[in-house]
């Protein structure tokens, strides 16, 4: 049987295209590779090779056609051995083309999420009562997190700049050059782009690394790795290999650091599937969460804060303390409204709450941990108890953790809403240096406070 | 395995005056040894031949980079690694499959989006993977598997074992700033990392020339100490001699390597490229003179180690093999719909 040469596609978009040349004629003998037609697209002119050898039987599209499908017969080869008489079978034979359908997909018409249901929960207290607790800053407990899951699993070792012998940049890896060695607390040159690479490849290659970056604004230059190298592979190669990596340092505003050491990158990683993405506000779940997250198979964005850091808080004392990925905790049980943050947004929402209970206004605070997976569970249950909610939130409006859960409570919990979901988040501005302007910039009490008396109409 | 005829003198990259030529030394290959270079050359050959055509059928979608003419680089440098090395390249990334010993029903279903692809076909031509045979991809960013594979290496120091990783990059990936990132760690920390520049003279439209300031691209680890050669990539026992150089110097603790293999792409940098940028005299020349696969070919003649018809046997076996592969890849299923929604995370388990 002859082999039938094909109108070849050229381009993932190519549909049609001009038979401009036959550079072999009927007759000739054929080699692979040889270049046996020129064909022309929309975009370029291009040469046709052959994949078999024999000889040219018949052409089947005269040069100069224009307008010839993909996948149309254009020619015959005879194989060594065949003679004409065994072109007319072949050139009757339908083409053995994939078929090429115009694809239309079975797409579902847009309907509204449906309102959610929620099993009835037993309300118990994450850490129970009478636990002894140890009060410790959120610095010292991100070091303590560190440390337990390096003595626990000598796979897992902290690299970045200043990590080692200047004890960290901002001193949350204090002591454990010293306890751990340069092997597992290394040093790294000023190189985000390079060292998040290799971080990630020694994942891939099954180590767990925790790359701490001096403050997020910095690991712009390497946001390559962490999106297209450590949270697509797993899905790029079907479920083989897996990504057990922590990119954690400060994010969002510090203090007078201005545009470019200021930006919270919340609502930038949350968007990405393939990533978790978490932020610690007290120090107990600084420690817990970190702990998750070394733990966890999949890359982690972990979101610090460096004015939190210095903020104290009771952890339990305990041996193996664990928040697990993806629950949220209600900070403050309330009633009337509830506010939803995560990170320092939790400082402005907490005394918002305090300065509200005054005025009657029992308001439940709700700390998201995790901003990937969003624990929606806990959010909409509680505003269907309270039919009104507030986001708070130090990064830009635009396609935000606000906007992110406005949508989403408005999809579920419609008609549980007694008003429209406000948030208050940082301006949308570049963050200015001047004290003022900066103090402008970032959320404040008294906007959290004027937002819940909107949606409780009690202003 | 012979020694390597290099005579094993190691050049330092921190030198000045004249450097040498391309280096052609080679490893002298016995019969077996030209055997297994000619097949392994000739199963990318025909593979990448049966893709394209399979690509011009609508079979195969989006973009598809191939390997023809540069079959040498990648069989010489694995004919000298051992068990355990690592592999991570490119895009151009099929040859390197089926040389780490990757099924090539496998990847050919990964090319066209079946579910018996290494990928559950969700990965394509340029992302592909096998833990089991140390191939870490299949990078669809130009320079990323540069970073990417000095973290295989880093893990193997880490762990103190004697392997080493091979990081394939071409000459377009030289001139990304992560490359220079990597050698810098790499050399900082001695780490067992082999750069393998596949220098095919193009990196899409743009000749080295016109991209490069400096286009011994060998060179280009001097600032680090990094020692570097050019070599004939065209030729597949001089691509293992270097690799054995390259290969001891990392196992030996000394640090990384760079290897800029002298090579050439005979299509375009995809199948949408019609290669306007060279003249086809150009091409055909590197075809007659310099054929890798042709080189081993005649020689195996010329010393009458096999006969026309016992490579004309080699021939019909891989056509066989590339034919199976490429069946398997039209009649295997789609994935399943509920793919979509799965390897986006692990599990969490806390």
């Amino acid at each position: 049987m002859p082999i039938q040469v094909l109108m070849p596609a050229l381009s993932p978009t190519m549909e049609e295209g001009n038979l401009a040349k036959w550079v072999k004629q009927e007759g000739d003998a054929i080699a692979i590779g040889d270049v046996i037609a020129e064909i022309e697209t929309d975009k370029a002119t291009m040469e046709v090779e052959a994949v078999e050898e024999g000889t040219l039987g018949k052409i089947m599209v005269p040069e100069g056609s224009e307008g010839v499908k993909v996948n149309s017969l254009i020619a015959l080869i005879l194989e060594e051995g065949e003679d004409a008489s065994a072109l007319d079978a072949a050139a009757s034979a339908p083409a053995a083309a994939a078929e090429q359908s115009a694809s239309v997909v079975d797409a579902a018409a847009p309907v509204p999420a449906a309102p959610v249901t929620l099993d009835d929960v037993q309300d118990e207290p994450e850490i129970p009562e009478g636990t002894p607790m140890t009060s410790l800053t959120v610095r010292e407990a991100l070091r303590d997190a560190m440390s337990e899951e390096m003595r626990r699993d000598d796979r897992v070792f902290v690299m970045g700049e200043e990590v080692a012998q200047y004890q960290g940049a901002y001193k949350i890896t204090q002591g454990m050059l010293d306890e751990f060695g340069s092997k597992r607390v290394i040093d790294t040159p000023i190189t985000e782009h390079g060292f998040t690479g290799l971080a990630a490849g020694a994942a891939m290659a099954g180590l767990r690394p925790i790359v701490e970056f001096m403050t997020f604004n910095f690991a712009m230059q390497a946001i390559d790795h962490i999106i297209n190298s450590s949270a697509k592979t797993l899905y790029m190669s079907g479920g083989q290999i897996t990504n057990p990596i922590v990119f954690r340092g400060a994010n969002g505003a510090a203090a007078r650091v201005a545009a470019q050491h200021s930006q919270d990158y919340s609502a930038w990683y949350s968007q990405v599937p393939g990533l978790i993405v978490m932020q610690p506000y007290t120090a107990a779940d600084a420690k817990g969460m970190l702990k998750a997250a070394i733990r966890s198979e999949n890359p982690v964005v972990f979101l610090e804060n460096e004015i939190l850091y210095g903020h104290s808080f009771d952890v339990p004392d305990i041996e193996d303390h664990i928040v697990p990925i993806g629950k949220a905790r209600i900070a403050r049980k309330g009633d009337d409204v509830t506010i939803i943050s995560f990170g320092i947004g939790m400082t402005y929402a907490l005394q918002a709450a305090e300065e509200l209970a005054k005025e009657g206004i029992n308001a439940e605070v709700i700390d998201l941990r995790t901003l990937r997976p969003l624990d929606m569970d806990t959010v909409l249950r509680s505003v269907i108890k309270t039919g009104r909610c507030v986001t708070v939130e130090e990064g830009w409006p635009q396609c935000s953790i606000s906007s992110e859960l406005g949508f989403r409570i408005m999809e579920q919990t419609f008609d549980y809403l007694d008003a429209p979901v406000a948030r208050v988040t940082g301006k949308d501005v570049p963050m200015p240096y001047a004290a003022n302007l900066e103090k402008l910039a970032l959320p404040n009490v008294g906007e959290v406070i004027a937002a819940v008396k909107a949606v409780t109409y009690s202003a | 395995m012979p020694a390597s005829a290099s005579g094993g003198a190691q050049k330092s990259a921190a030198k000045g005056g004249a450097r040498p030529a391309i280096n052609r030394t080679i490893v002298e290959f016995d019969k077996e040894q030209e055997l297994h270079a000619y097949r392994e050359m000739l199963l990318i050959r025909r593979f990448e031949e049966k893709a394209g055509q399979m690509y011009g059928m609508g079979l195969i979608g989006g973009f598809c980079h191939l390997y023809i003419g540069q079959e040498a680089v990648v069989v010489g440098m694995q004919m000298a690694s051992k068990e355990g090395d690592q592999v991570i390249t490119s895009y151009r990334d099929h040859g390197h499959m089926l040389v780490c010993g990757m099924e090539p029903k496998g990847v050919m279903a990964e090319l066209t989006g079946r579910k018996g692809g290494y990928s559950k076909g969700k990965g394509g031509s340029m992302h592909m993977f096998s833990r089991e045979k140390n191939f870490f991809g299949g990078h669809g960013i130009v320079g990323a598997q540069v970073a990417l594979g000095t973290g295989l290496a880093f893990a193997n120091r880490y762990r103190g074992n004697d392997n080493v990783s091979m990081i394939y990059f071409g000459d377009g990936a030289s001139n990304q700033g992560q490359v220079y990132e990597s050698f810098n760690m790499a050399k900082l920390w001695d780490l067992p990392a082999i750069y393998v520049i596949e220098n095919n003279k193009y990196g899409m439209g743009t000749s080295v020339e016109r991209s490069s300031s400096n286009t011994d691209l060998s060179e280009r680890g001097a600032s680090f100490g990094i020692p570097g050669e050019q070599v004939d990539g065209m030729d597949v026992r001089a691509v293992m001699a270097a690799a054995e150089r390259a290969i001891q110097w990392a196992r030996e603790g000394k640090g990384p390597y760079i290897l800029e293999m002298m090579t050439y792409r005979y299509r375009g940098h995809s199948m949408s490229d019609p290669a306007k940028y060279r003249s086809k005299d150009e091409v055909q020349k590197m075809r007659n003179d310099h054929d890798p696969i042709e080189q081993v070919r005649q020689r195996l003649i010329d010393a009458g180690l096999a006969s026309e018809a016992d490579l004309k046997a080699i021939d019909k076996e891989i056509r066989a093999v590339v034919s199976e592969a490429a069946e398997f890849a039209q009649t295997d299923p789609e994935p399943d719909e509920s793919e979509l929604w799965t390897d986006i995370v692990m599990e969490e388990t806390l």
